[in-house]
């Protein structure tokens, strides 16, 4: 039973993982770029779930839309101003940019929130549900569902419809897309937009069981990385897979060998899959 | 006379402080297949992408259909009629057959033809159809070729520019794909063609210009042209 319990947790906090990595991955495999400022955009979505319900008083059901909205005008914005023009540059740039762009947040929301630690109480979206034994709490059940939902949809998105086709067609060969008629820039400002919504939806169902701070989204960068390596970068299936597989080794090992080691064992496990496989699970050689 | 459709004059590119083309000009009259000749480093890819809209011309005039294309982006100038099958295909191979094709609808006006437009395809390279839920990259050399034609006859272009067609393909290949051009010509679609089998390109096309060093050297009926001494020099230099 406590196995189980174990990898329903697991699996449901690996789907609210998959979605804020799948945010990554769109924007990484779509573009080569790496957002170093996702774990942010998780840590400003947490912000805006926290003041939604502590200054307007606002429910989960309408702050989590909430959250996905100002996180794609926020995810397009970052495109237009800043990738935009570090794109034509060297690697280096972009590294940077986006890296700046982290440390910028990060210290505006230090600023403005200050270090404490705050959370959302714990009982905003009330119960525990028990199912022969399984005890499920409801955020977490809110959360794993959705995010499951979300990441499917946007796989959808990408692969079954002819916006999506365009998208993959300007991350696969700029060039060809514009000779037949796609616009680039749009594209990729959706592919930012989209990826930062997602991570804002994350964002917002993780703020329902989790602190938030404004170093919050150290740890959550971290994760998000690990999970697209695993899936492999630019596949949306790969990052789900992957979130899922992280979210059910944390919850077992947290519980073998103790919370602390949870990253570790993860890390670890990371490194010896890279070894043999080094385009992780569904990359492409 | 037919009218002019495509008119390029005095056309420069610069890569930096390279010359990509100097002083290219050409015709291109509607309903005629044109061929632009030269040896490799002549200019020709680079006429085709500025006349396509990918490089920017630094000086001469584009027009097409009696207005000026020149300084618009790639993107625009398929949705006016032109469109290019790039050298090398440059399919989208981590998508389908049939996303490749709608893709190639993308600045298509009348979303309600694209319907028509792929059965048109299907109809031109049956093969296509029975793979068009397969990735295009799994299809083979010669079906490349077929997609890549198909996904630029998708926009419903006027003009359609072909940039070394027959490039790397079997000579079985080659003889069905000018088959399938020289229908296409009489269906009364104009084509502007660079290829580097002189034999190939002269067997289709009406008229001809000849690049040297990114110059239009020589222009003429092809017939006439094939006989012209300098056509060699153009293709083997100088030094002979």
């Amino acid at each position: 039973m406590i196995l189980l319990q174990l990898a329903a947790d697991g699996l449901l906090l690996g789907a609210v993982y998959a979605l804020f990595s799948s945010g990554l991955t769109l924007i990484w495999g779509m573009m080569n770029v790496v957002n170093f400022a996702h774990g942010d955009f998780v840590m400003l979505a947490m912000y805006i779930a926290f003041f939604s319900f502590t200054l307007l008083k606002l429910e989960p059901i309408v702050f989590v839309p909430l959250a996905a909205v100002l996180l794609f005008a926020l995810g397009g914005l970052v495109y237009y101003a800043l990738v935009r023009h570090v794109m034509r540059g060297p690697m280096l740039a972009q590294i940077l940019s986006t890296f700046g762009l982290a440390l910028f947040l990060r210290y505006t929301a230090l600023w403005a929130f200050s270090a404490n630690f705050v959370s959302l109480p714990s009982g905003l979206v009330g119960g525990v549900y028990d199912l022969g034994g399984l005890r499920l709490a409801a955020s977490h059940l809110i959360a794993g569902f959705s995010a499951l939902l979300l990441t499917l949809g946007l796989h959808l998105l990408l692969t079954r419809t002819d916006l999506g086709s365009r998208m993959l067609a300007v991350s696969e060969d700029r060039v060809a897309a514009e000779l037949v008629g796609v616009r680039p820039d749009p594209m990729q400002a959706l592919a930012w937009g989209l990826g930062a919504a997602a991570t804002g939806v994350a964002g917002a169902l993780i703020a329902l069981f989790f602190y938030v701070s404004p170093e919050v989204g150290n740890s959550f960068l971290l994760l998000a990385f690990v999970t697209v390596c695993l899936g492999g970068f630019g596949s949306v299936p790969g990052a789900l897979l992957a979130g899922v597989a992280i979210g059910v080794i944390e919850s077992f090992s947290a519980y073998w060998l103790g919370p602390a080691t949870k990253d570790a064992v993860v890390l670890a496990l990371f490194i010896l899959l890279l070894w043999v496989r080094p385009q992780g699970l569904f990359g492409r050689a | 006379m037919s009218p002019i459709l495509l008119r390029v004059s005095g056309l420069a590119v610069r890569y930096g402080d390279l010359l990509g083309v100097g002083e290219v000009s050409l015709e291109v009259f509607e309903g005629n297949a044109v061929a632009l000749l030269g040896a490799n480093g002549a200019g020709k890819t680079t006429t085709l992408k500025a006349i396509a809209g990918l490089e920017k011309a630094s000086a001469g005039e584009i027009e097409f259909a009696g207005e000026r294309i020149d300084g618009k982006p790639a993107y625009a100038i398929v949705g006016r009629g032109i469109a290019l099958s790039p050298e090398g295909w440059r399919l989208f191979v981590q998508q389908t057959v049939e996303q490749n094709l709608r893709l190639g609808a993308t600045a298509l006006r009348e979303r309600a033809r694209l319907g028509e437009l792929l059965d048109r395809v299907f109809a031109l390279f049956p093969q296509l159809g029975q793979r068009r839920r397969q990735r295009a990259g799994t299809l083979s050399g010669g079906e490349r070729q077929m997609l890549a034609l198909g996904r630029a006859l998708m926009s419903d272009p006027k003009l359609l520019m072909l940039d070394e067609p027959s490039l790397g393909l079997a000579p079985a290949v080659v003889d069905s794909l000018y088959e399938t051009l020289a229908r296409l010509r009489a269906s009364g679609l104009t084509l502007l063609l660079a290829e580097q089998s002189l034999e190939l390109a002269l067997e289709i096309a009406d008229t001809a210009f000849v690049l040297e060093t990114g110059r239009t050297v020589l222009s003429g009926p092809a017939r006439e042209i094939a006989e012209r001494p300098e056509l060699a020099r153009a293709y083997l230099g100088a030094a002979l």
